[in-house]
């Protein structure tokens, strides 16, 4: 431009002007400060209640902290100690630690094998929950199941030995025999593997002592552990539950569908309380008079139908979520019902469907809580039940309910971020 | 999936009923009703042996019987000497209230939490996103139970509002709050009062007469009317006018301590009130992701459109973002109403008289009728589950885009 | 069609579970546990030690049933149960014998189908409430906020004596003591009522017993006692004289200290038919000869446990009153073993 019309122009700066520093106001901290602080009235007051808000919570919460009481034996001790200032009495926490954790029953030289179990949980599940560790690891969370099962209720190995062993009979039998179709191979899977239970239901009754620990009955089980077995064993049930329950939603024949369409609707029309009610003061009319069902366990149905329900619908989604071209596709290349959802159309829908199953695993985890309304002792129950009552911690409140409410965050927190990632991760895969 | 290899007609073999696609659904499908039939079979049996062998039956007769309890909150007609089924529907209408209450108050605060986590403010953003992320990752029984220990364990009780010095002392000599709830003054309604209120009625039939011909004027004419302001003072003005003319017929009763408790005025239970707020604001947390899930799913365009069109930020989000993003938005709104309803359940961790707590509570435990009861509890949520999902289909099938 | 056989199948299993449902007694040998249902926690009546051991007065019977039944005291499953869970844990057979201080009503022995075995404790309803109130009868409670504990008489005691003097209240519903002490001891509720041994023994477990005081009004009998299904006479027989053992010991003279020496044979042809040298009391129920002797042995006479767990030297402190022999004028009255 300065080409043509140079000499038509009065005045053509030919020399760079010396840079020079912005203004104050649109630069560093100021400029973030007006930009995302006070950008109008209305925010600048907002920002200030904000910042007063804050303040008084900082204000109120720190001294508390800092003056915390950590080795007290009882709340009157505690307040002695504190001679009237504020400061939070903590040292519930740390009396009452340990049933906090394995609730009042656990046998306390135990301790240990739940927090091992634990540990392993922690091994096992990150190469599920991380694509990128090596697939070897796996094997490890195949088998924890039953070296949980083992640490946790104690007993002879040799029983979840014979469980891992019969499903792992079952699985060969389903491979040698799978050419003749899905169904005949499944039910000879299933006949090798129940032939092998039974038959080691004889040889572990008559070695009982075989590697044994202390065996720990279910009702004895308490505090925070029992809402992670609870939250866990109840999501990894429910997931092979739901999505059957989801391809049988989407199943074509009729009768199939309608089952699973009743089931599904009927559970996630009530509220999980009703279910545990069921579990607790109807389910045992339900079977004959000789089984004795623990409590825990009834527990665990009710919950695993209720986590199904949520689940199958999640899956539903992601069925549905698939193009049609993939379903024919899969046909087209001649793959039977099985094949095609086992190969084609279940790991996709599965994968879109994963943060939809995690929000369901944290909102199962939140709901295990309930079970302290149906005087189980988890962690709100423990709370609720043998410390707030007890004559040394009477009165109690911020600490202990502080402590669950940090427990439960942790967790789900790190749960929902977790999905988060796995959603960002996904979604690359997709561009 | 269809298959064209005829089988020699006449010629059926047992095994064509797995390996032929044409009869393997049919199969499957009476293997699995035989399997069902079977199941139900089996478990109604072992019911009925058990019931027979404790010698009991399966009979709903007990709701005509007296229930014998008091409950504390009623919003019908109730004594100790009601029939079960009248305590049953006490409880029905508790949940619907703190449903309805509940779900108003979510709604209100979600939403609110929902536009600020788009704020420009940093601070303010940073805020709602710590409060949405610290309630929906804790259980909402946890926070039920906070709730009921502050006014358990914070809030002044009855005993120390007495005295001459007393700890405690009420908020303009009007409102009480202490440990077992709330109590707020009532209007109490004298002669006279029914004209200050068909004035108000009037008046607020007034205000939407008023906006209507605004709108009208705005489309036919082009005449921007004022609204607010009209509005604002056809709320106010013919009412208290009314109220003086007629000699304040309306008079306000206050609470005061008689006795144990303060008497007199509404009083909202310290029940009510913890699972009221514990259940919205644990709820608006999910609401709020809704919303901004809502808003941000509008394209950036749209904003854009309408304010190359010339309309200011207000309108934009009144005319041309709501309306698009609602369609998002409610959907899941209607789900978290159910699932606040479902949640209302909790009650009976704070002793709420709702239905749960009366008909799954203290009538279970008198009557021992478990079966009957926890039957008809889940038929009453059933119900009220499916009504809302059948609200949700005739409002998605409402708004669903009309393309061309 | 189907119908038929399902119906067929309902009767059946019926059968069957009927035949099985009648033997409690074999089960409890079979399965060498005696699953007993007890309170989640009540000082003095069945409470939970730090190790997880059951201790109190209704856990005590169901000790002296075990050693009765099984020769081991601690041969117990001990099931938590709430005012709610019980009476479905006992008919379900979730639990063998319920003693968790139940009250004995019409209703609960006749329409619920269970049979009271005895009373082991004579109890009533009281109120508690602060001494700061100033409250001295349970007619001054017009408009007081009571918390009560759901699923027991006591809520229906409560809206009866209410009702018949014409005065108001406003009822909290509690699930568990545990849960009530706190909204009593805060203020959340001006009076706590329950059965009057349950408020010495809450009150009990409180920092400051001494700022509480129970009301004179009794307004209900509760006469506490083991329950078990309706229908099985045997295990009803095994259970009512295992209980009815432990008090005719206090009446004989019989102590856990010195049933040893008396089980070797006494000039009590009373005493000697209850320790199983005479006679074959044992066998008819099937038993064997010292099973009251193992009883005894175990937990002591009935007034040996009453004084360990909520006796006067405790810090529940209750006096025996009615529930003394009736030689000492109480209404503890063992029909005779003979």
């Amino acid at each position: 431009m300065s080409d043509t019309h140079a000499q038509s122009v009065a005045y053509v700066r030919d020399t760079m002007l010396p840079e020079q520093a912005p203004p104050v106001s649109e630069a560093g901290v100021i400029k973030w400060l007006r930009e995302n602080l006070f950008p109008g009235p209305v925010n600048a007051i907002l920002t200030l209640l904000a910042i007063y808000f804050i303040y008084k919570i900082v204000a109120g919460s720190l001294p508390w902290f800092l003056n915390g009481v950590w080795t007290a034996s009882s709340l009157a001790e505690c307040r002695e100690i504190l001679q009237g200032t504020t400061g939070g009495c903590f040292s519930v926490l740390t009396e009452r630690w340990n049933q906090l954790l394995f609730g009042f029953k656990y046998p306390s030289d135990q301790y240990w094998r739940p927090l091992l179990a634990f540990v392993l949980l922690i091994v096992a599940a990150a190469p599920v929950l991380f694509a990128h560790l090596p697939r070897r690891l796996l094997v490890f969370s195949a088998i924890y199941p039953f070296v949980a099962f083992w640490l946790i209720w104690g007993g002879t190995i040799l029983a979840p030995v014979i469980a891992l062993a019969g499903i792992i009979a079952g699985l060969l039998v389903f491979r040698r025999t799978e050419a003749s179709g899905f169904a005949t191979a499944s039910l000879a899977g299933l006949v090798s593997a129940v032939v092998i239970w039974w038959l080691g239901g004889f040889l572990s009754a008559a070695a009982s002592d075989v590697l044994a620990l202390r065996p720990v009955p279910s009702r004895d089980m308490g505090g925070f552990m029992l809402n992670m077995i609870l939250g866990t064993v109840c999501v990894s049930l429910s997931l092979p539950i739901g999505i059957l329950l989801a391809l049988g939603r989407q199943s074509h024949m009729p009768i199939i569908k309608w089952i699973c369409v009743l089931f599904i609707e009927f559970i996630r029309g009530v509220p999980l309380i009703t279910l545990l009610f069921v579990a607790n003061v109807v389910l045992s009319y339900f079977f004959p008079p000789e089984t004795n069902l623990d409590l825990i366990i009834r527990v665990i149905i009710m919950i695993t139908a209720f986590a199904s329900a949520y689940i199958a619908e999640v899956i539903r989604g992601g069925l549905a979520a698939l193009p049609r071209g993939q379903y024919e596709a899969a046909d087209s290349l001649g793959l039977d019902y099985a094949q095609s959802m086992r190969l084609v159309i279940l790991p996709q829908a599965l994968k879109i469907s994963i943060p939809g199953i995690v929000n369901v695993a944290v909102g199962l985890f939140k709901d295990t809580t309930l079970v302290s309304v149906i005087s189980m002792f988890d962690l709100v129950g423990m709370i609720r039940g043998p410390i707030l009552a007890s004559t040394e911690w009477n009165g109690v409140y911020w600490e202990l309910w502080g402590f669950a409410v940090l427990s439960f965050f942790v967790v789900c927190y790190g749960i929902s971020q977790y999905s988060q990632w796995l959603e960002r991760q996904l979604q690359r895969d997709h561009r | 999936m269809a298959t064209y290899s005829d089988p020699p007609a006449g010629t059926f073999q047992l095994s064509q009923l797995i390996n032929d696609t044409r009869y393997r659904s049919y199969t499957f499908q009476i293997i699995a009703l035989i399997a069902l039939f079977g199941a139900v079979a089996y478990l109604l049996s072992n019911l009925a042996a058990n019931l027979q062998a404790a010698g009991l039956s399966f009979s709903y007769g007990f709701l005509g019987e007296p229930a014998g309890y008091d409950i504390n909150q009623s919003l019908i007609d109730y004594n100790s000497q009601s029939t079960h089924l009248r305590a049953a529907m006490v409880g029905v209408l508790n949940t619907l209230l703190v449903a309805l209450l509940g779900c108003i108050m979510a709604t209100v605060i979600g939403v609110v939490v929902g536009v600020l986590r788009l704020s420009p403010n940093w601070l303010i953003r940073k805020l709602m996103a710590v409060y949405v992320e610290i309630f929906r990752n804790v259980p909402v029984l946890i926070w039920i139970l906070i709730i009921m220990a502050i006014f358990v364990a914070v809030l002044p009780q009855p005993r120390d509002f007495r005295g001459e010095d007393a700890e405690a002392s009420m908020l303009w000599g009007m409102f009480a709050f202490t440990g077992r709830g709330f109590y707020f003054p009532m209007p109490v309604f004298g002669p006279g009062s029914g004209v200050v209120i068909a004035v108000f009625v009037a008046s607020v039939a007034g205000i939407f007469a008023w906006r209507r011909h605004a709108r009208k004027a705005l489309f036919d004419e082009g005449r921007l009317l004022p609204v607010f302001w009209p509005s604002l003072a056809l709320f106010i003005v013919p009412a208290v006018l009314a109220f003086f003319v007629m000699g304040r017929p309306v008079t306000m009763e206050y609470p005061e301590l008689r006795g144990f408790n303060f008497q007199g005025g509404i009083f909202a239970r310290n029940s009510l009130i913890s699972l009221w707020f514990a259940l919205s604001i644990y709820t608006a947390a999910f609401i709020a992701e809704n919303v901004r899930a809502g808003i941000l799913a509008i394209s950036k365009g749209q904003t854009e459109a309408a304010a190359s069109l010339g309309l200011r930020p207000r309108r934009i989000m009144n005319l041309v973002i709501l309306p698009q993003a609602l369609r998002v938005i409610i959907p899941p709104l209607i789900s978290q109403y159910l699932n606040l309803t479902k949640n209302s359940s909790l009650a009976i961790a704070v002793g709420y008289m709702d239905l749960t707590g009366t008909l799954g509570g203290i009538t279970l435990n008198q009557t021992g009728r478990a079966i009957e009861c926890v039957l008809l509890l889940m038929l009453f949520y059933l119900t009220i589950s499916l009504a809302i999902s059948a609200v949700m289909n005739a409002y998605n099938n409402a708004v669903k885009l009309k393309e061309r | 069609m189907k119908k038929s056989v399902f119906l067929g199948a309902l009767t059946v299993a019926g059968l069957t579970a009927g035949a099985a449902a009648a033997a409690t007694l074999d089960d409890v040998k079979a399965r060498g546990k005696l699953n007993c249902g007890v309170n989640t926690g009540l000082v003095g009546f069945a409470a939970p030690d730090a190790n997880g051991n059951w201790d109190g007065f209704d856990v005590s019977v169901c000790r002296a049933i075990a050693a009765a039944v099984l020769g081991d005291p601690s041969a117990v499953e001990f099931v938590s149960t709430t005012g709610k869970t019980r009476f479905t844990a006992l008919a379900s057979g979730e639990i063998d014998v319920l003693s968790r201080n139940t009250t004995w009503t019409f209703t609960r022995d006749v329409d619920l189908k269970f049979e009271f075995t005895g009373v082991n404790y004579y109890d009533g309803q009281g109120f508690m409430v602060p001494k700061a109130l100033g409250v001295s009868s349970a007619k001054e409670l017009d408009g007081a906020t009571v918390c009560i504990q759901t699923g027991t008489t006591t809520e229906l005691n409560l809206a009866d004596f209410f009702r018949s003097n014409n005065i108001s209240y406003e009822p909290v519903p509690i699930e568990t003591n545990a849960e009530a002490q706190p909204l009593y001891l805060e203020g959340a509720c001006d009076v706590y009522t329950t059965d009057a041994s349950g408020l010495a023994a809450t009150r009990a477990a409180f920092e400051n017993p001494g700022e509480h005081i129970i009301l004179p009004e009794i307004i209900s009998k509760e006469p506490l006692g083991p329950l078990v299904r309706h229908g099985d006479s045997e295990w009803v027989d095994v259970v009512r004289w295992t209980l009815n053992a432990l008090i005719a010991a206090e009446e004989l003279g019989v102590t856990s200290a010195n049933v040893d020496e008396l089980a070797q044979g006494t000039n009590n042809p009373e005493v000697n038919r209850l320790l199983g040298t005479e006679g074959t009391l044992g066998e008819m129920l099937g038993l064997d000869a010292d099973w009251a002797a193992r009883a005894i042995k175990a937990v002591g006479n009935y007034g040996e446990v009453f004084e360990k767990n909520i006796g006067e030297n405790t810090p529940i402190g209750l006096a025996r009153g009615l529930n003394a022999q009736w030689t000492d004028g109480g209404l503890l009255y063992s029909p005779p073993f003979r």
